[in-house]
């Protein structure tokens, strides 16, 4: 999960790490409230998980309250790059003297952290590590061992701070590395870090994503940071149900057992979407191993429940789950389902008892379902239905 | 001859008390493997039965080990516990660990790794090979079962599998099963993993009776690239490949936590680019990818 500018900020406060004043406001009565709170000049932010918003008008400096309602009034409500802005941070004025840059984040390839700093912030980093990489230090950091204040002091070496900035700075990743473990992140970005005019070092922009396999264990906290009011709200209703659903754009309803072979599916129907008005898939849905009746039911209902798709593409591979139990959970999903089961369903089953989990199929005679014999087939038939019923 | 795992390997099962570990030792025993113990802290000293078979539970990895002889575990432990059950058994020395658990914070698995790295034998070589986490394991058809694999939908043969997904692991194994399968392994779709595409290629690569290979990749991360530009180096066997995951959009993890295309990075077109200029040919599909497979067995 990605969290907005305001969550980070607060989560950096609550381990310490230095930011200056931000509050969360949904409305231009609340941003002026929050100015007023705040005092002096602010800076009215769009709050949107997308960058390019300076670019996009979603940041302005107001030196008043009254600016900062009329700032609101402009900002949300506005599009940045298909987001739309419903919240905004009134963030404290900052006097900054120097602008830096820190990240800390998971390092896939080499199953370690990299942290990355440099005395050049302000600017995208991916810029920046195109255009100067001599300019950004990458330090490899242990997970065994993680930032102490030896490596802590290795990372502002490299990215060569003045000697009176320092031991500052160095408290401030100590800080920045509390909030990447404490709180199981993948990444925690400052862009950027700042040294203000009084000598201050300064968190100004935050970017946090956390570990969700970590939050669901270890973080009941983090639940609430999830911003439900943006989430579709097919995949609130699939969440819900504790399945594993992404909402597409698409006519090609997709159910199958495993991550990858639904990736797959998700493939094999856009393929066969060519050659048939140009349908796609409509979203990915794994219903995991065991593809029981009741998931299958929960799966199908929510699939139905998407006015867009006008086919279902139920693709499984029977293993330890054998297709004749599939088979039966699709019938009994059926039989759950009654008259809200009202498109047709392309039904691909393929592994252990194939032959049985046809013979059942078969024998059920619903008049929605058709058996494929391949993945292919299935796709195919699926999206030549969705084409003739656009 | 296979990779990492044959019918001598003895193998223990830490978990083996609980839901999905009863289920599974069960199913491996009937693909028989060789199931020597297994561990749960609290039930030490008990033993479970599955048919004739009446398996010890030992309160440690290390006496398991000691008592057995045991070089393979494979940790069947919900997220929360995973680390720690992984963790005893790099600190016992078991060679071999394979990780089923889906949904391990991936802070703990970077940990396990960083721990696994430092355990070097006296030639510098790794002690404990970690397979997983949130993987379906591996099988050397015929021989053993170490994983959830089901194991009567292929047979023994020339073929090496290396996978990121379980089912579509499943799905080449069945597509492929009158040719058969040296060794399939499923690596597992989470961020940070123990054994790699690369390390399998090594190893089917050395493997006598592993005449082709079929490597299968996913959205995320960069393992194919990395992959590609191995095989094109150091691999003589013929690879075929497949990659799933072009209709994925940016920024949503498709099911297993590691597969998500960040910006232009991760991509299914980037991985298939990468492999086609090794020299790899991948199929569109995966029963495309078996005839592929098919074409250039064929043609040895």
């Amino acid at each position: 999960m990605d969290l907005y500018e305001y969550q980070a900020r607060d989560m950096f406060e609550s381990h310490g790490v230095p930011v200056l004043a931000g509050i969360v406001a949904y409305t231009p009565e609340e941003a002026k409230a929050a100015a007023e709170k705040i005092g002096g000049v602010v800076v009215v932010k769009a709050q949107v998980k997308v960058g390019g918003r300076g670019k996009a008008g979603g940041v302005k400096v107001a030196k008043t309250a009254d600016e900062a309602f009329q700032y609101a009034t402009d900002i949300l409500g506005m599009d940045i790059k298909g987001h739309t802005v419903n919240k905004v941070m009134i963030a404290q004025g900052a006097d900054i003297a120097e602008e830096f840059y820190f990240s800390v984040l998971l390092d896939r390839a080499n199953r370690n952290y990299l942290a990355m700093c440099s005395v050049e912030g302000g600017m995208e980093i991916e810029e920046l590590a195109v255009e100067r990489p001599e300019a950004l230090a990458r330090i490899a950091v242990d997970p065994a061992v993680g930032i102490d204040q030896a490596k802590a002091d290795e990372i502002v070496a490299a990215a060569g701070f003045a000697p009176e900035l320092t031991e500052k700075v160095a408290a401030a990743i100590l800080k920045l590395w509390d909030v990447f473990t404490k709180e199981d992140a993948t990444l925690v970005e400052v862009n950027p870090l700042v040294l203000t005019g009084g000598g201050d070092i300064v968190a100004l922009d935050g970017k946090v994503t956390l570990d969700d396999s970590a939050s669901e264990i270890r973080h009941p906290g983090h639940e609430e940071l999830d911003d439900k009011a943006n989430t579709d709200p097919l995949e609130a209703k699939a969440a819900a149900a504790g399945l594993n659903y992404v909402k597409l754009d698409g006519e090609v309803g997709v159910i199958g057992n495993g991550a990858g072979l639904v990736m797959s599916t998700l493939d094999v129907v856009a393929y066969a979407g060519e050659n048939h008005g140009n349908v796609k898939p409509a979203n990915f849905l794994d219903i995991g191993g065991g593809a029981s009746a009741e998931v299958m039911a929960a799966g199908l209902d929510v699939i139905l429940n998407d006015p867009q798709v006008k086919s279902v593409f139920v693709n499984v591979f029977g293993g330890i789950t054998a297709c004749d139990a599939v088979a039966n959970g699709i019938v009994g999903a059926l039989n759950t389902l009654g008259d809200a089961a009202n498109k047709p369903l392309i039904v691909r089953l393929d592994g252990n008892n194939v032959e049985e989990g046809r013979r059942i199929l078969a024998a059920a005679n619903h008049p929605l379902v058709t058996l494929a014999a391949t993945m292919d087939e299935g796709a195919n038939k699926a999206a030549e239905l969705a084409n003739s019923a656009k | 001859m296979s990779i990492y795992l044959n019918k001598d390997s003895k193998v223990i099962v830490q978990g083996i008390t609980g839901g999905e570990g009863t289920k599974h030792t069960a199913l491996m025993l009937k693909a028989g493997t060789n199931i020597v113990g297994g561990v749960n802290a609290r039930k030490a000293g008990t033993t479970v039965t599955h048919g004739e078979n009446e398996i010890k539970v030992y309160g440690t990895v290390a006496e398991a080990k000691a008592e057995t002889g045991a070089d393979v575990s494979i940790v069947f432990v919900p997220p929360k516990f995973t680390k720690d059950a992984v963790v005893e058994a790099i600190e016992a020395e078991i060679g071999l660990v394979v990780v089923i658990t889906e949904g391990m914070p991936v802070q703990d698995s970077a940990e396990f790794w960083a721990l696994a790295q430092s355990k070097v034998d006296a030639n510098g070589k790794q002690i404990t090979r970690v397979i997983g986490p949130n993987c379906p394991g591996i099988i050397t058809p015929g021989e053993a079962l170490v994983g959830i694999t089901p194991a009567n939908i292929t047979q023994k043969g020339p073929i090496g599998l290396v996978s990121k997904s379980g089912t579509l692991t499943y799905q080449m194994m069945y597509e492929l099963r009158d040719l058969g399968f040296s060794t399939a392994i499923g690596i597992g779709g989470d961020p940070v993993i123990g054994t790699t595409h690369i390390d399998a290629l090594e190893a089917f690569e050395a493997d006598p009776e592993t005449k082709a290979i079929v490597m299968i990749g996913e959205i995320g991360g960069d393992a194919e690239e990395r992959a590609a530009e191995y095989i094109k180096a150091h691999v003589t066997k013929p690879v075929v490949g497949y990659v799933a995951g072009f209709t994925a959009p940016e920024g949503k993890t498709m099911g297993h936590a590691g597969a998500i295309v960040s910006g232009s990075s991760g991509t299914a077109q980037a991985k298939k680019e990468a492999l086609e200029a090794a020299g790899v040919k991948v199929g569109k599909t995966p029963s495309e990818t078996a005839t592929l497979l098919r074409e250039v067995y064929a043609a040895l």
